[in-house]
């Protein structure tokens, strides 16, 4: 590709020539205001917020229009260009309404910032504003304010462009335009809401979690997403120890900037419900009683003790992370000896597409198939744990994090299983029938790695306290509320639960079966997997980082 | 040591006279001020039979304006976030009212508040202001968490502060 030079500021800038002003400006830290033009979308170029000067043009440019050109002099910032702005910002505001204290946008909303940057700090409008429509459900996740709209078009080129469904338009022309769904249609695409995201204003935006906070309440995480084999980046939002919105966090190699609906709405509803289990539990008298930790995990090690190692089976989980997975892997190969070691598939044949959304509903089968969540030869796998339990040779049954009595022929012989524990974040159908429950931590409460089906090792960090972290010790994000929050306030005192990470439950109970299981974070059973695990060889924590990292495989 | 002797100031001792050292001359010049002070008008009142009425500029507890039976606040969180004190919570909800939002839950934590005023000044629909309440009297730190039941006052007992602000705005 060749390459030209230019000036821009001052500064010698050299970009491939392809490139766009704004393109070469922000790859050199220079920032161009812009309403429209998106990164990831075409360029429309209607915002008219970008304007540049560029020497020997008689006018101002464009920056998100105009290609660089050998020995280009760019000016973004002299008087000229300032003068433009505000004139431009002035036009923008005109109709816009004073929303803000209503708006869920406020606070990360490009005109409010641009507002305070660019623009002259007062208005000269004495008309009225014009008035459209308030409150539009233009569709089932995402809600509609035609005021605020200051027309870029994102939203319409990103339905047409990523999303490939043609569901929104423009209609009217000048202060009249709107955009509205095609007759009869609705934003209904199952990437409808990251419209949301990339609005500039607060005229879309999500009805689920509308007026449940103000961004600058919450506090963010970095994380990866559950809700399938893909592990979209995300930022998880969390208040008051509730998690209230998840948003998706740039990634080029796995998401780009998007995430779909399903991952944003109902991977993470489990971790607030009412029906979380609060604490270890044992079955006493055919009822779930609240137990304590040592009694509970002293009960699953005394039982398991009562039964030949070829009498236990063990059921991992591609929704656990790879250190649960590992963890549990090692316990039943060394510290049982049995080879009974399977997983549950939760693949939809079908229900994926070619720009997101995988099959394989889990966030981990690849992880935990690679840590040793899988028959050990000779051993049973799936199938033939059913029909070991059916037939009575199979007496007991260990599961993690997996709502095992989904599995149709599994539930039916769940009944005959002399002794069933289970790892569980909700009451479930396997909570009903077992015998042992223990209070698992979900994918918001732990540290941890997951490997999404392009083998990319990609970390989640913990954004929700459990008793066993502290925010502020454990380095967590925190809030403004998090952190002068006193014993006599009100707020932040979102409920905490008794959960620990499956990979310290896993191993504890190991340990009082005799295993020397000396982890004290999921970094060191990660650092344990490094050395087992050909795949994970040289990696850490710090080398995963925000972005993940490639698994490494011989060429075979 | 010697150096810091020297600076150090000597305790001043008077010579008193004979008619000094009797007291009686200045204990009765003491009695004769007490006296003219006792015909004097009084300058105190009798609280709390009695009760000063404050200036407009007074701040006392911040109350929410309530205005045709429903409160002002849309609850955009701004008092929450100006609160040096971090004395007060907003939750928002939904109403079919043309605001859109309304607060579900505002509480002020009255043993954090510090009376400045900036919730009022930084409210953008004049829904909290500062009332001439002062008397705020707790039995547990739970009392002082006041509850839209404790804030809202209608805004007819409000005006006369709601007037001020706007003269003074």
């Amino acid at each position: 590709m060749a390459t030209v030079k230019l000036t821009i500021n001052g500064k010698q800038v050299e970009t491939e020539n392809n490139r766009t002003i704004i393109q070469a400006a922000r790859d050199n830290g220079i920032s161009i205001p812009h309403f429209c033009w998106h990164e990831k979308l075409s360029t429309s170029g209607n915002c008219r917020i970008c304007l540049v000067e560029v020497e020997k043009m008689p006018k101002l440019a464009i920056a998100c229009m105009t290609t660089v050109a050998e020995g280009m002099v760019v000016n973004t910032a002299n008087e000229r260009v300032v003068n433009a702005r505000e004139a431009v910002m002035e036009f923008i505001l005109i109709n816009h309404p004073l929303d803000c204290p209503i708006c869920d946008e406020a606070g990360e909303c490009k005109l409010q910032d641009y507002s305070y940057k660019y623009s002259q700090g007062y208005s000269r409008f004495v008309e009225d504003k014009n008035h459209k429509d308030k409150r539009v459900e233009i569709g089932p996740r995402v809600m509609f304010d035609a005021e605020r709209c200051i027309s870029c078009s994102r939203c319409i080129r990103f339905c047409d462009e990523v999303a490939g469904v043609h569901q929104l338009q423009f209609v009217n022309r000048g202060d009249h335009t709107t955009i509205e769904t095609f007759p009869g249609e609705s934003l209904d695409n199952p990437y409808s809401m990251n419209v949301v995201d990339i609005c500039p204003v607060g005229a879309l935006t999500n009805r689920d979690f509308r007026f449940k906070s103000r961004v600058w309440e919450m506090s963010f995480t970095e994380s990866v997403c559950n809700g399938c084999a893909r592990g979209c980046n995300i930022d998880v939002g969390v208040r008051n120890n509730e998690i209230l919105r998840l948003t998706p966090r740039k990634n080029d190699d796995v998401n780009s900037v998007w995430m779909c609906d399903h991952g944003r709405i109902d991977t993470w509803k489990h971790v607030n419900a009412e029906d979380r289990i609060a604490g270890p539990m044992v079955r006493k008298a055919g009822n779930l009683v609240s137990v304590g930790w040592d009694e509970a995990m002293a009960k699953v090690a005394g039982e398991l003790k009562l039964f030949n190692k070829n009498e236990i089976a063990f059921i991992g989980s591609a929704y656990a992370s790879n250190e649960d997975n590992f963890v549990l892997a090692r316990f039943a190969r060394e510290v049982i000896g049995s080879k009974n070691i399977d997983r549950l598939s939760h693949t939809v044949e079908g229900d994926e597409d070619a720009i997101l959304i995988r099959a394989d509903k889990t966030p981990n089968d690849t992880g935990a198939a690679l840590v040793g969540i899988a028959p050990g030869e000779g051993g049973r796998n799936i199938d033939a744990i059913v029909q070991g339990i059916r037939d009575g040779q199979i007496k007991a049954l260990y599961a993690l994090e997996d709502d095992v009595a989904q599995h149709p022929e599994l539930e039916k012989v769940l009944y005959k299983l002399e002794f069933f524990a289970v790892h569980a974040t909700n009451a479930n159908k396997s909570t009903r029938a077992a015998d042992v429950v223990l209070a698992c931590s979900t994918f918001a409460e732990r540290s941890g790695t997951i490997t999404n089906f392009q083998k990319r090792v990609q970390r989640l960090r913990p954004a929700v306290v459990t008793l066993e972290r502290e925010r502020a010790l454990d380095g967590m994000a925190m809030s403004r509320q998090d952190k002068f929050t006193a014993p006599n306030d009100s707020w932040g005192k979102g409920p905490r639960r008794d959960s620990r990470a499956s990979w310290r439950i896993v191993a504890a109970i190991g340990n009082i079966m005799g295993a020397k299981f000396r982890y004290a974070t999921a970094e060191e059973v990660f650092a344990d997997i490094t050395h087992a695990v050909e795949a994970f060889k040289g990696l850490t924590y710090l080398k995963v980082g925000n972005k993940g990292a490639m698994l490494k495989f011989k060429a075979s | 040591m010697e150096k810091f002797l020297e600076k150090s100031i000597p305790v001043r001792r008077k010579n008193l006279t004979f008619w000094q050292k009797l007291y009686i001359p200045a204990i009765l010049s003491g009695l004769k001020i007490t006296m003219t002070e006792f015909f004097k008008p009084s300058v105190t009142i009798r609280y709390p039979e009695e009760r000063t009425v404050m200036p407009e500029s007074f701040r006392g507890r911040p109350v929410l304006v309530a205005e045709n039976g429903t409160e002002r606040c849309v609850a955009c969180g701004l008092c929450a976030r100006v609160c040096p004190a971090l004395a007060i919570e907003v939750q928002a909800g939904e109403t079919e009212l043309g605001k859109e939002r309304y607060p579900e839950r505002f509480e002020i934590n009255m043993v954090r508040c510090i009376f400045c005023g900036f919730c009022e000044e930084v409210c953008p629909e004049e829904a909290i202001i500062m009332s001439q309440e002062y008397e705020l009297v707790f039995t547990s730190q739970k009392e002082a968490l006041f509850g839209k039941d404790k804030l809202m006052k209608p805004i007819e007992e409000v005006q006369t502060r709601l007037d001020f602000l706007r003269k003074n705005r």
